[in-house]
């Protein structure tokens, strides 16, 4: 493992992204991401890749849309009204099967909202926040570490996938330094022979298109496409178990929610409680099995986010309901502190003994 | 062990390099650390801060609500975070710029005319590392020994004829009886 460095979550994306390969980034400026922006614009130009800060986040998407579509490692980032922005362009990319990756570094909304730390971005990137039936890869780093680790991993599953993958973080993450290891990896080559980065005369030309007039093919496509978000949900779910050996009670969070979670566990324990913690990795794939298989063993679930309560409608339907989902929240860029996750875990265990 | 240190003052008084420099002796030190700024409008003008955890074990939660140790760089920062600062804490106060006391006497206060002792150093800008001294002397944190190391890794390359007046800060700090 290579030598441990001091970095701002946004700067280790960066770093990561280059590290996987990544030759070509186009972006906006927002706060709390733009740190990724700054980064980028002095290394890209050392490694001979291109930085480019377009006219608007629907021009950076779609430059991204069109890297994707000549077959190379591509990224963006933004944070939650920029992401508004990008949504056309990131469901044509779902449309045409391309791999790109797209960074949302959280912060409070609806509208402008504000540029405080937010989970609230939770439907928009699960549940599609563009137009039609698609799915992104979302991974939410809970670390420094994972912020890197995460990056690398979201390239090599879009290229393995032709599916677009997005870094689902929060303004804390990006701005918080902590001791990361960037990997020195090899980036995983993926063959594309369906990039269209010219033929030489010695093929057919390639076309890269989200455009299917026919109905009957339309659908036919998106069956397909749906074939393969099975095989990503069978393979790829991520998440982390803390403490749930003999848990009567499970608090489940991503991110930010869940450093705060933890601490809020060893509290409860300490108290007596027995909690866990089930920390998505993916959240889309969902870690559904997990969650269900938890519900038959614990009295109770505790789901805490930075939003009015989003990933709890997932936690619901994983576990069938079959045990109470209450949930601890703060919005707006307000961050719950580990007290009132545990008063949560409390009020949980008193009611369902 | 975990220790949660608060700074806070005016954006400019080199809150966040203070913070910084504690991570980075953590990291050398092997420890787990987390750094976290505050970020946004607040920074011009009004109250600049950064959280710093050290610790044995895993960072959980990386936002300090309530610190073992409050450094207050201006008074503002004291009147906000001296009731948040754990009881049997430590808050390390700029005197030349912060003209009251600590109100609590659950908690140890020192009090370091830093700014006037960095100008009278001729290091006007490092009242940040001459508290930042104190504050190692007396939580014990960190040795001093080594100091050099850390700061010569933090100073970028180009300004490396700041190490030495970073050290004069520090080691004023240390050495600083109140």
């Amino acid at each position: 493992m290579a030598e441990k460095v001091l970095m701002k979550g946004n700067e280790a994306i960066a770093e990561a992204a280059i590290k996987a390969g990544c030759r070509h980034y186009f972006g906006y400026p927002i706060t709390p991401q733009t740190e990724i922006a700054a980064y980028m614009a002095k290394r890209m130009p050392k490694v001979d890749g291109v930085f480019l800060q377009a006219e608007s986040e629907v021009s950076a998407i779609n430059m991204v849309y069109g890297v994707a579509g000549a077959g190379f490692r591509v990224m963006t980032s933004s944070s939650s009204p920029g992401i508004s922005l990008k949504q056309e362009g990131i469901s044509y990319i779902a449309g045409a099967d391309l791999p790109a990756l797209i960074v949302n570094v959280q912060r409070g909304g609806p509208g402008l909202g504000g540029i405080q730390p937010s989970q609230s971005d939770y439907f928009q990137a699960t549940k599609g926040g563009g137009h039609g039936d698609y799915r992104l890869i979302v991974l939410a780093p809970a670390s420094v570490q994972e912020m890197a680790d995460l990056t690398i991993k979201a390239f090599d599953l879009s290229d393995k996938y032709r599916v677009p993958a997005m870094l689902l973080a929060d303004g804390t993450m990006g701005q918080m330094m902590e001791p990361v290891a960037l990997p020195d990896v090899e980036p995983v080559q993926v063959e594309k022979p369906w990039a269209v980065r010219g033929t030489k005369m010695e093929r057919k030309h390639n076309i890269i298109n989200s455009l299917y007039l026919k109905p009957d093919v339309l659908e036919k496509v998106n069956f397909e496409r749906y074939e393969r978000y099975k095989t990503i949900e069978e393979n790829e779910v991520m998440y982390e178990e803390y403490m749930m050996d003999d848990a009567e009670y499970c608090v489940v969070a991503f991110g930010i929610a869940a450093r705060v979670a933890k601490n809020a566990v060893v509290a409860a324990r300490k108290e007596g409680i027995k909690v866990g913690l089930i920390r998505p990795i993916t959240l889309w794939p969902f870690p559904t099995e997990v969650l269900d298989k938890a519900a038959d063993k614990v009295k109770g679930f505790v789901s805490v986010e930075l939003s009015m309560g989003q990933m709890i409608e997932d936690v619901k339907l994983a576990t069938k309901c079959k045990k109470p989902v209450t949930l601890c929240n703060r919005s707006g860029g307000m961050i719950p502190t580990p007290e009132q996750v545990l008063e949560s875990i409390k009020n949980l265990a008193k009611e369902n003994k | 062990m975990t220790t949660q240190t608060l700074i806070s003052g005016f954006g400019g008084q080199g809150v966040l390099f203070a913070g910084k420099f504690l991570a980075f002796k953590g990291l050398v030190e092997d420890k787990e650390v987390s750094w976290l700024p505050s970020y946004g409008p607040e920074m011009r003008g009004g109250t600049a801060s950064c959280g710093v955890i050290l610790s044995d074990e895993p960072v959980g939660s990386p936002i300090v609500s309530n610190p073992d140790v409050l450094i207050a760089m201006n008074l503002p920062s004291l009147d906000r975070y001296e009731n948040d600062t754990v009881s049997g804490g430590s808050i390390f106060v700029d005197s030349t710029l912060v003209s009251r006391k600590v109100n609590r006497d659950d908690v140890k206060a020192f009090y370091i005319p830093a700014t006037q002792m960095a100008i009278d150093a001729g290091v006007p800008t490092l009242a940040n590392m001459i508290l930042i001294g104190k504050m190692i002397k007396e939580t014990g944190i960190f040795s001093f020994d080594d100091m050099i190391d850390t700061v010569k890794k933090l100073v970028p390359a180009k300004k490396q004829e700041l190490v030495e007046k970073n050290m004069l800060a520090l080691e004023a700090g240390y050495n600083y009886k109140d």
